[in-house]
């Protein structure tokens, strides 16, 4: 990433007391940001062992159930996400170039794009849930010829559902900033906010690329 | 204000000396006051007072506690409470202790007062997230008060399922609280790595970089690592018990084994999230109290941070007796002695430290010892526990209580009580009485001694943990523990007493009262609010006692001319020059 201007009077409005230079303030923004991430990714990463643990104890019943999800929608959403991690990225660099208008635009596309996800998201859940496939204990659907089914399925509300809950959680900062780049707070030389909230942006993305063929593409 | 100016042609800063002042006029405490000033501080000083009255409460809690399932234990039958009543103490004992106290007490409560005054930075890294962080904490506790008034839980705190999930009582209230207070952990953490990496002073290289500060960063790699596992697998067991969903259920496909996998992979390495800061606390404490360098600098450095990468590989040998294959045993089982090299690295060197030292046998460094002897017994200890076959025999009896209270009550109870007094007189600006500190330090030595070595004896013939009513042959052991556990409760109290009574009548501190040169000791006492009114710039490291303290190169940059994080060797350099003029 190109280095952070420096000039004080412009990104002085935002600089904390504490830092010597807004140099040290992006960095160490960004630092604790990929420090952040690496906790999230081992947060996933009980879920993702569980996944394993039970797709080698079940291998028959993962290609079977899988067979239950939606892959076109499930695609679609896939390319709604990479979509809107190009549009943060396309904001972020907006910002660098100082075209102000543009970080906004960009910002409403990619919340645009989280919300299609989750409305997607929305019909495929409501879907197995009218169908009887719930998780655990409480899932009541006939149609696979597998008695542990219903580890499948609690797996698979388990793992998108915490996505689901990082989306949301991703929308919400997408609106906080937009807000401020409608009120012109950020410019080439500070866009510390956009920028690590496009690294947030990007691990929900790629934690959906890895559950898209785990869950959706079994063969 | 006294200086000794010179400035170096090479980078044009103008490095000057100054003498710090023993009571500034206005110091962190007094700039702003009032009850609202304390609840919204972004100032990491306030806020590490704030853990510090947090985990002092929930130690005295969690204290109690244990004096009660003790006190239970007087007799084999039943002495005053009922057994139900029993299991919710000892489970709750267990986890206020851990979650509350021993997790946070080194690095959010020292540990965020102390290490930014050792980078010589004015905060850490994102004070409103630490405060935040704080916020959880709090948060995380009164849920888990919470839970205890809502039907309690006896499930032990290491939760484990089946029981967890099928039980009454509050397991899914406590686990959420246990999930937010871990989320505090994970913040902590990333704002302390991220506050090492970025915030050290011009001339604070990595390898004069303070060992307390290495430790909390070994300690917070373990938390960013550990905890987000130990946040998900509670929230697996919360799934388990709303909604059935059969991760650890047998009947419903799932495995019980499984829970244990995940809970140990945090909670071992938790042990030495526990354990490390407190090392890092002893190392300064050697250092300033035999007036040496400290010995082997990179080899206690670096032992912290193996310590923390073995640590995560070791948690099986937690699950010898649970079913998990011989082989995985064989090989926990030889990964845990492995702990054992970085740790006695560590010891020798202190050793080696204090050999020939100008030692002075000051309170935190009686506390040190203690902390030697003790540590000493329970990491021997733990290689009994970590072969296959002794564990076996001891696995789940008094000896395993006896080993782990002797590494976390021996050990980091002892150092962060070093801590406490070494750095009591920065923090608060006043001297606690030493006699009554020593004769403490002794009274809960040997209350120590008295509780927990019987333990070990009773354990080994075979006295199960937990267990509500035992056989007669058992109770002198019980009643010489039950006794000792006063004398130790007595010993904590008057640490309590004597230390918030210095605070009201203890005589001010000076700004260095140990003659250290440790950069937090070359400020003034009580500090500033930011720290520094100039950017330090560090010529000598913190265990340079080669020259006497006249001649100690601490340099103190102009405000603003000092340039931050990345100008590191070529300002030592200068300060090289300066020392030989």
């Amino acid at each position: 990433m190109a280095n952070h201007s420096s000039s004080a009077s412009e990104s002085s409005r935002f600089m904390q007391h504490h830092f010597v230079d807004a140099d040290q303030q992006f960095d160490a923004a960004k630092m604790g940001m990929w420090i952040f991430l690496v906790t999230e990714i081992l947060f996933f990463g009980g879920l993702f062992a569980a996944y394993v643990i039970y797709r080698a104890w079940y291998p028959e019943l993962f290609t079977l159930a899988s067979e239950e999800l939606n892959t076109l929608w499930g695609g679609v959403n896939t390319v709604v996400l990479i979509g809107s991690s190009l549009t943060v990225a396309m904001a972020i660099k907006s910002a660098q170039l100082n075209q102000k208008k543009n970080i906004a635009i960009n910002l409403a596309i990619t919340l645009a794009l989280a919300a299609v996800f989750m409305v997607i998201k929305y019909f495929e859940w409501t879907h197995k849930f009218h169908i009887g496939i719930f998780p655990g204990e409480f899932y009541s659907f006939e149609g696979i010829d597998h008695p542990k089914a219903n580890i499948f399925f609690s797996l698979y509300y388990l793992m998108t559902g915490l996505h689901g809950i990082h989306v949301v959680i991703g929308m919400g900062l997408m609106a906080w900033l937009l807000w401020r780049s409608l009120k012109g707070h950020f410019d080439s030389e500070y866009y510390t906010p956009v920028e690590i909230t496009g690294l947030y942006w990007h691990l929900v993305d790629i934690i959906w690329i890895f559950l898209f063929p785990l869950f959706y593409l079994i063969d | 204000m006294d200086t000794a100016e010179s400035s170096s042609n090479l980078k044009k800063i103008q490095v000057q000396r100054f003498k710090p002042d023993d009571n500034p006029d206005n110091h962190y405490l007094n700039e702003e006051t009032g009850l609202w000033s304390w609840l919204t501080t972004v100032d990491h000083k306030k806020i590490g007072i704030m853990y510090l009255a947090s985990i002092t409460f929930f130690f005295f809690v969690g204290g109690l506690m244990a004096l009660l399932v003790r006190t239970e234990l007087w007799t084999p039958a039943k002495t005053f409470i009922e057994a139900n009543t029993y299991n919710q103490l000892f489970t709750l004992h267990g986890a206020v202790m851990i979650f509350l106290f021993l997790v946070p007490s080194v690095p959010a409560a020292l540990g965020n007062f102390i290490l930014p005054l050792q980078l010589g930075a004015k905060d850490v890294a994102f004070p409103r997230l630490n405060l935040l962080s704080y916020y959880l904490y709090l948060a995380g506790s009164f849920i888990a008060i919470y839970a205890i008034f809502s039907g309690g839980i006896d499930t032990g705190w290491t939760f484990y399922t089946p029981y967890s999930s099928s039980t009454g009582g509050a397991v899914t209230t406590m686990t959420f609280g246990v999930f937010v207070i871990g989320f505090s952990s994970i913040l902590t953490g990333v704002n302390f790595i991220t506050t090492i990496h970025k915030m050290r002073a011009p001339g604070l290289s990595w390898d004069k970089l303070p060992l307390f500060c290495w430790g909390l960063y070994a300690t917070s790699v373990i938390q960013i690592l550990a905890t987000p596992v130990l946040a998900i697998t509670l929230a697996l067991v919360a799934m388990e018990r709303i909604l059935g969903i059969g991760i650890f259920d047998p009947a419903l496909g799932g495995d019980p084994v499984l829970y244990q996998h995940f809970f140990w992979f945090y909670s071992h390495p938790a042990v030495y999230i526990m354990i490390v800061p407190g090392f890092g606390v002893v190392s300064e404490i050697i250092s300033t109290f035999s007036k040496k360098h400290i010995f082997g600098y990179w080899a206690i450095a670096l032992s912290s941070l193996a310590i923390a990468f073995i640590g995560f590989l070791v948690w099986g040998h937690h699950m010898f007796v649970s079913g998990q294959a011989t082989l995985a045993s064989m090989v926990f089982s030889f990964l845990t002695f492995l702990v054992g090299i970085p740790t006695g690295i560590k010891m020798f060197n202190w050793t080696a430290t204090l050999y020939k030292g100008s030692i002075k046998l000051a309170s935190p460094l009686l506390y040190i010892f203690g902390f030697f002897f003790l540590f000493l017994v329970g990491g021997l200890t733990g290689i009994v526990l970590g072969s296959i076959a002794l564990d076996v025999h001891l696995h789940d009896t008094y000896y395993v209580v006896a080993h782990f209270h002797f590494v976390m009550v021996g050990g980091m109870v002892m150092a962060f009580l070093a801590g406490l007094h070494y750095w009591w007189p920065k923090i608060t600006g006043k001297m606690y009485n030493e006699t009554m500190a020593k004769i403490a330090c002794g009274i809960i030595f040997v209350g120590f001694n008295v509780t927990f070595l019987p333990q070990f004896v009773m354990g080994s013939q075979g006295m199960p943990r937990r267990y509500f009513n035992y056989i007669e042959q058992f109770q002198s052991f019980h009643q010489v523990s039950t006794i000792g556990s006063y004398i130790l409760g007595l010993g904590f109290l008057m640490v309590f007493y004597y230390l918030v009574k210095s605070i009201y009548r203890g005589e001010q501190a000076t700004s260095n009262p140990w003659g250290s040169r440790a950069l937090e000791w070359q400020i003034s006492t009580l500090p500033p609010l930011h720290n520094f009114h100039h950017t330090p710039v560090i010529v000598n490291g913190p265990y340079d006692y080669h020259k006497p303290m006249e001649e100690f190169q601490l340099g103190l940059a102009e405000s603003g001319n000092g340039h931050g994080h990345d100008a590191d060797l070529e300002v030592t350099k200068e300060g090289e020059d300066l020392s030989a003029e």
